[in-house]
């Protein structure tokens, strides 16, 4: 047998490094750090999370503050919205949405989850591509806007249907957030930002702690009937069933927001006023539609299609596979790809190509597992 | 019956001219929860050092090489339904193919069991 997985020469160590090896998780390189791909397995991670509660590490992520001067929160969010299409004057304190950095063509730099957290607006990128992130916010941010990188921080993710239980029994102002919500709170001494938000489809937050206290909270957490540790390999699974796009595989710097699906994150005021990077090229498309779209794809039988795997309508090749593998609440291979248009609705009838094999595939509305995140019933 | 390893962690166990093909406990601890395997037809001829297999884990597909050459005769029909028996008997039912051996004296470079636990010790 042989395994392909990819060698990053410098692999630094996050916080929590001591602690997932304590708890028997294999660790792999990944954006730059040595990270747990799995604890006891991913099928059985994966299985807990979407019916109790897992606690994810994911201080690889680059946490950001964008500040106006003095405080200056229009400022800070008109500049903002000179780089991304989301419309952020608008957000109100502790509320959340996801946007784009784009480049100049559309280009998709970076996704990142965005927060009016009162005095500065919070940034979440991806590990991966943060130092980029910062680069480009350093340069095009005016300078009068201060960016700061919070690299103290460490940041878990806690999710499932019996999150917001353990969550609250840390901080029981969980239980008042909304999803897409977030807010200050203090176990102790200890500060903690908390969003209810995440990247599995379930219930669940995000939690922003110092670096010298996440050991704690960790262990805190998963002393907690509900909650085990969950790796990578489980996250990504997840996020595969929940529809959500992974940057640098299902949208990258040659996909725009239109053809990645992603066009929600692009709101009503900002379609009609423009000032985003490639405004008129991206609006456009939404007028006329994209020449291609990120779609969704169930597979017949067992046999998983993966990133690379070329797509056919019979024996033209219309597209191709950006991440896919076993779904193990679906119960079978799925797949995430882009599309010509003409292919991409519901329950079109493709083939993808996996080993010199065909594979009969169907076009499938995401999210693959229905999204179960909580809304609280307006008063 | 004799059983050789390769460093790829491939299993053989050899009765007359017939060797039975798996991956080690090793290598299915290495892949996870597997989720399907890719099997040789029967009748297939195959050169030791071919890709014959491919053993589809949640995490990655990994390539399995036959040991010796020689002609497929079996592919483990249980496996099309419960694929992990490759995780929870590696080295008894969850056996992948049986080749019929075409030259013997391809097992004579291939590891005993004590030469492969050393050799994964060093890994």
């Amino acid at each position: 047998m042989s395994d392909n997985e990819a060698e990053i020469e410098t692999i630094e160590s996050l916080p929590l490094d001591a602690w997932h090896r304590e708890r028997g998780a294999r660790m792999v390189p990944f954006a730059g750090y040595s990270m747990p791909i799995q604890y006891e397995g991913i099928l059985a991670e994966h299985n807990w999370t979407r019916e109790n509660a897992g606690l994810f590490d994911v201080s690889h992520m680059g946490q950001l503050s964008v500040s106006g001067p003095d405080g200056d929160m229009a400022a800070a969010a008109e500049a903002l919205e000179a780089l991304m299409p989301g419309d952020f004057s608008a957000l109100k304190t502790g509320r959340m949405r996801y946007s784009m950095l784009l480049d100049e063509e559309g280009g998709i730099l970076d996704d990142l989850m965005v927060t009016n957290a009162g005095e500065h607006y919070a940034l979440v990128v991806n590990g991966a591509v943060k130092w980029d992130d910062i680069g480009h916010l350093r340069e095009y941010l005016p300078d009068e806007i201060t960016l700061t990188h919070h690299d103290e921080q460490a940041l878990l993710a806690l999710q499932g249907p019996k999150a917001v239980d353990a969550m609250a029994r840390i901080a029981p102002v969980a239980r008042d957030l909304s999803f897409m919500q977030g807010t200050y709170a203090k176990w102790g001494d200890v500060p903690l930002y908390i969003t209810r938000s995440g990247y599995t489809g379930e219930d669940g937050f995000e939690i922003s702690v110092p670096a010298q206290q996440v050991a704690m909270l960790a262990d805190a957490l998963t002393e907690m009937d509900e909650v085990k540790p969950i790796g990578l390999g489980a996250r990504d699974s997840l996020r595969l069933e929940a529809g959500l796009p992974l940057y640098g595989h299902d949208i990258t710097e040659q996909t725009d927001p239109v053809s990645a699906d992603l066009a929600f994150a692009i709101s009503k005021k900002r379609r009609e006023q423009g000032g985003f990077p490639a405004a008129g090229k991206i609006v456009e498309t939404l007028a006329k539609g994209p020449s291609a779209k990120r779609v969704g794809m169930t597979i017949d039988g067992r046999m998983a299609a993966r990133e690379g795997a070329p797509i056919f309508a019979g024996d033209a090749r219309i597209g191709t596979v950006t991440s896919g593998g076993f779904a193990p609440t679906v119960g079978g291979p799925i797949a995430m790809g882009y599309v010509e248009a003409g292919h991409a609705l519901s329950g079109t009838k493709l083939q993808i190509e996996v080993r010199g094999k065909m594979l009969d595939a169907t076009v499938t509305d995401m999210p693959f597992v229905p999204h179960r995140y909580y809304r609280k019933p307006k008063a | 019956m004799t059983t050789y390893f390769t460093k790829d962690h491939e299993w053989i166990s050899v009765d007359g001219p017939m060797g039975t093909v798996g991956i080690t406990d090793y290598a299915q601890q290495q892949l996870g929860d597997i989720t399907f395997v890719e099997l040789p037809g029967e009748g297939d001829s195959v050169s030791k050092g071919d890709s014959v297999s491919v053993v589809d884990s949640v995490k990655a597909a990994s390539d399995v090489y036959t040991p010796v050459s020689g002609e497929v005769r079996e592919a483990n029909p249980a496996l099309a339904d419960e694929p992990e028996l490759v995780n929870t008997k590696p080295e008894g039912d969850g056996w992948l193919f049986k080749v019929l051996l075409s030259d013997a004296s391809e097992l004579d470079g291939l590891m005993d069991e004590a030469a492969y636990k050393a050799y994964v010790e060093t890994l």
